[in-house]
C-alpha cells in the first residue's frame, strides 16, 4: 500500500489558548516497499503526523460532525487535504477506519506500557481477537499458531513465555512481546515510533534485525522514527527530515547526509559514518559513500590501495 | 489532550489573576455568604453586578463563564422545577393533586436559579483566574492557623498541589494509552454497558501501572533531594497589594449592603 500525503496540517487543542500547531502542511510520498526513516527534534511533529496513517488523529474533513469553515469574501480557501493510504481515503468519512487499523500497525514509543493482560498469551491474542470480522471465530488452534508465530518473530519461545505474566519479564522481553502484540494480525505498513528507544545496543540491534526480518516478507512497508541517524543510515531506504511541523528535506540517506550543514543547523545529529568523513574532508580526503559502514570502510580501504590487506 | 473547561485556569493578565489568591479565596466564601444573606431583589442584584464586574476585570471571555453554567445547567433546572411544584404558597395559579404552582414559588425559585448561577459563575472566576499552584499556595497559608494544633497544614497542601500537577499527566497517559490499544483494534464506543466497561480494562491496567510507577520515581527524586527539612521557604511569597484591598473593601461592602437590605427591606416577595 502506496502512502500519499499532501497539505496536512494538524494542530492541538484549535480554537483555545493551549492551541498547537504541530503539522503545517505536510506532503509526503511514501512507496510500498520502502523502508522508511522519520527524523526530527521533539515537537517536530513526526509522532503527530505517524498517528495520521492509522487514523488515530483524523484529518477534520474524516469527522462525523465536520463542518466546512464559511469563508470570508475575497479569502481563498487553504488547499485540501490529501491522505491516503493504499486504497483508503483518510479524509473521507466513510472510509473504514477499523478496516485500515488491521492492515497499518503501529508501535508506540514505550509499547511495553501498553501491557495489561494476566498471561503473555492473552496480551499478544488481544490485537487478533479484536480485528475478527462480525461472525467470524478463532478457534484455540489458530490462536495459538498465530501467536507463537509473533513471539517467534521476535525471537521468543511460546512454551517458555506464554503462559508467564507480562509483568514478570525483563525490560527487553517486555518491549518484544508488545511488539508481538502489533504485528500479531501481519499488517502490511509497520510504523514504529522509536522502537529502540531506552533498549542497549545490543536489544536495539536485535530490534532492527527483526523489522529487517518482516519486512519483504508479509510487512511490505516500514516507516520508523527515529533519533538515531545511524540506524537511518544503516537501514532506511529514505528518509524524511521533520522541522516545526514541516518537511524540510526527503531524500535517500546517502543524498540526506551530504547535506550534514543543514542537519546540523535543525539540531539534528549526523551519523558516526558522515562525522568522519567530514573528518577527513578536512583534511584534504574526499570519500563518496552510501555512510553505512560497510560502504564507508570499503571506501576507505581503497584509498588506502589494497581491499583490506 | 481533550479539554476540560469547567474551571480550567484561562491564562491572561489581568487586574483580578494579579490578585492574591488568599483574598480571592476569602472573597469567594464571603460572596457565598452574601448571596444567602441577600432575600431581596436588590440585594441579589447588588451581587449579579459585583460579579460582572470582576468578569469584567479578568479579562476571561464570556463564552468561559457559560460553558460553566453549562456544567450545571441541569441541577439548576431540576432544582427549580421541583422547587415551583412543591414550594406552596398563597396565591395559586395551578393546582393538580400533590403538585401546587404558587406566585411565591416561581419567585423563590427564579431567586434560586439566580443564585445557583452565581455560585456557580463566582467558584469558577476563581479557578479561571487562578493557578492550581498559587491555590493551594492560599489554601496552605489559609490554614496555618491549624499548625498550632498540630495539624500537617504543609503535607496537605502538597498532596493537594501533586494531585493538580498529575491531572493533565494522568490524562495525557490515558490517551497514549488508549491509541495504543486503539491500533491493536480495541473499540472503546460500540456495544452495551457490560462491554464498554469491559473495554476499559486494557487502558485501566498500565494506566494504574504508570501512576504507580510515576509516584516511584516522584518519591525518589523529592529524596534525592533531601525533601522532608523542618523549616521550608517559599520560592513565591504572597503579598497582599492594593489590588486585594480594593478586592476586600468592594466584598465588605457588598456584605453590609445585603445585611442592611435584609434588615431594613425585608423579604424576598
Amino acid at each position: 500500500m502506496r502512502i500519499v500525503c499532501e497539505n496536512l496540517s494538524y494542530t492541538y487543542n484549535a480554537a483555545s489558548p493551549f492551541a498547537v500547531r504541530a503539522l503545517d502542511g505536510v506532503s509526503l510520498t511514501i512507496e510500498e516497499g520502502e523502508f522508511f526513516g522519520i527524523i526530527g527534534h521533539t515537537g517536530s511533529g513526526k509522532s503527530t503526523f505517524v498517528q495520521h496513517l492509522n487514523a488515530l488523529l483524523r484529518v477534520p474533513s474524516s469527522l462525523k460532525k465536520y463542518k466546512p469553515k464559511k469563508l470570508k469574501k475575497g479569502e481563498v480557501p487553504p488547499p485540501a487535504p490529501v491522505l491516503q493510504v493504499g486504497e483508503y481515503d483518510l479524509t473521507n468519512k466513510k472510509t473504514d477506519f477499523f478496516a485500515l487499523r488491521k492492515r497499518v500497525g503501529m508501535v508506540f514509543q514505550y509499547p511495553e506500557h501498553q501491557l495489561f493482560a494476566e498471561t503473555v498469551e492473552k496480551d499478544v491474542a488481544f490485537g487478533l481477537k479484536n480485528f475478527l470480522k462480525k461472525g467470524e471465530k478463532l478457534s484455540d488452534e489458530e490462536r495459538k499458531a498465530a501467536v507463537s508465530d509473533a513471539l517467534k518473530t521476535v525471537g521468543l519461545d511460546y512454551d517458555e513465555i506464554a503462559s508467564k505474566s507480562p509483568f514478570d519479564l525483563s525490560g527487553g522481553q517486555k518491549r518484544r512481546v508488545a511488539i508481538a502484540g502489533v504485528i500479531v494480525t501481519k499488517p502490511e505498513i509497520l510504523v514504529l515510533d522509536e522502537p529502540a528507544a531506552g533498549l542497549d545496543p545490543l536489544g536495539k540491534q536485535e530490534i532492527m534485525q527483526l523489522l529487517h526480518r518482516i519486512h519483504g516478507d508479509w510487512c511490505k512497508t516500514v516507516v520508523i522514527v527515529s533519533h538515531d541517524m545511524d540506524e537511518i543510515a544503516e537501514h532506511c531506504t529514505r528518509a524524511a527530515v521533520f522541522s516545526e511541523g514541516k518537511v524540510v528535506m526527503c531524500a535517500p540517506p546517502k543524498e540526506l547526509f551530504r547535506e550534514a550543514e543543514t542537519l546540523l543547523s535543525l539540531g539534528l545529529d549526523i551519523p558516526l559514518t558522515a562525522k568522519l568523513c567530514r573528518a577527513l574532508k578536512e583534511r584534504g580526503i574526499d570519500i563518496d559513500c552510501d555512510y553505512t559502514l560497510e560502504d564507508f570502510t570499503a571506501k576507505v580501504l581503497a584509498l588506502k590501495g589494497g581491499d583490506g590487506a | 489532550m481533550k479539554e476540560v473547561s469547567f474551571g480550567q485556569y484561562y491564562p491572561v493578565d489581568s487586574f483580578v489573576h494579579r490578585m492574591d489568591p488568599r483574598l480571592k479565596i476569602v472573597f469567594l466564601i464571603g460572596f457565598i455568604v452574601a448571596i444567602f444573606v441577600a432575600n431581596s431583589f436588590y440585594g441579589l442584584i447588588a451581587c449579579t453586578g459585583v460579579l460582572i464586574l470582576i468578569i469584567a476585570f479578568s479579562r476571561v471571555p464570556f463564552v468561559k463563564i457559560l460553558k460553566a453554567v453549562r456544567g450545571v445547567l441541569f441541577l439548576v433546572i431540576f432544582t427549580a422545577v421541583i422547587n415551583i411544584l412543591f414550594h406552596g404558597g398563597e396565591h395559586v395559579y395551578w393546582k393538580w393533586k400533590i403538585f401546587t404552582v404558587t406566585r411565591e414559588g416561581i419567585i423563590f425559585s427564579a431567586y434560586l436559579i439566580l443564585r445557583l448561577v452565581l455560585l456557580v459563575v463566582c467558584s469558577s472566576m476563581l479557578t479561571y483566574t487562578t493557578t492550581p499552584v498559587s491555590l493551594t499556595d492560599g489554601i496552605e497559608s489559609l490554614l496555618t492557623p491549624l499548625k498550632w494544633v498540630h495539624f500537617p497544614v504543609h503535607a496537605l497542601a502538597l498532596i493537594m498541589s501533586i494531585a493538580l500537577r498529575f491531572i493533565p499527566i494522568l490524562m495525557e497517559e490515558t490517551e497514549r494509552i488508549k491509541n495504543a490499544q486503539k491500533a491493536r483494534g480495541a473499540d472503546f464506543e460500540s456495544g452495551g454497558l457490560i462491554k464498554r466497561i469491559r473495554a476499559f480494562i486494557p487502558i485501566l491496567v498500565p494506566l494504574l501501572i504508570s501512576a504507580l510507577r510515576k509516584a516511584e520515581e516522584l518519591g525518589d527524586a523529592m529524596d534525592a533531594r533531601c525533601y522532608g527539612g523542618k523549616k521550608r521557604t517559599k520560592y513565591k511569597k504572597l503579598r497582599f497589594t492594593w489590588r486585594d484591598l480594593v478586592g476586600f473593601l468592594t466584598l465588605a461592602l457588598l456584605i453590609t449592603g445585603v445585611a442592611l437590605l435584609r434588615v431594613y427591606v425585608g423579604d424576598i416577595v
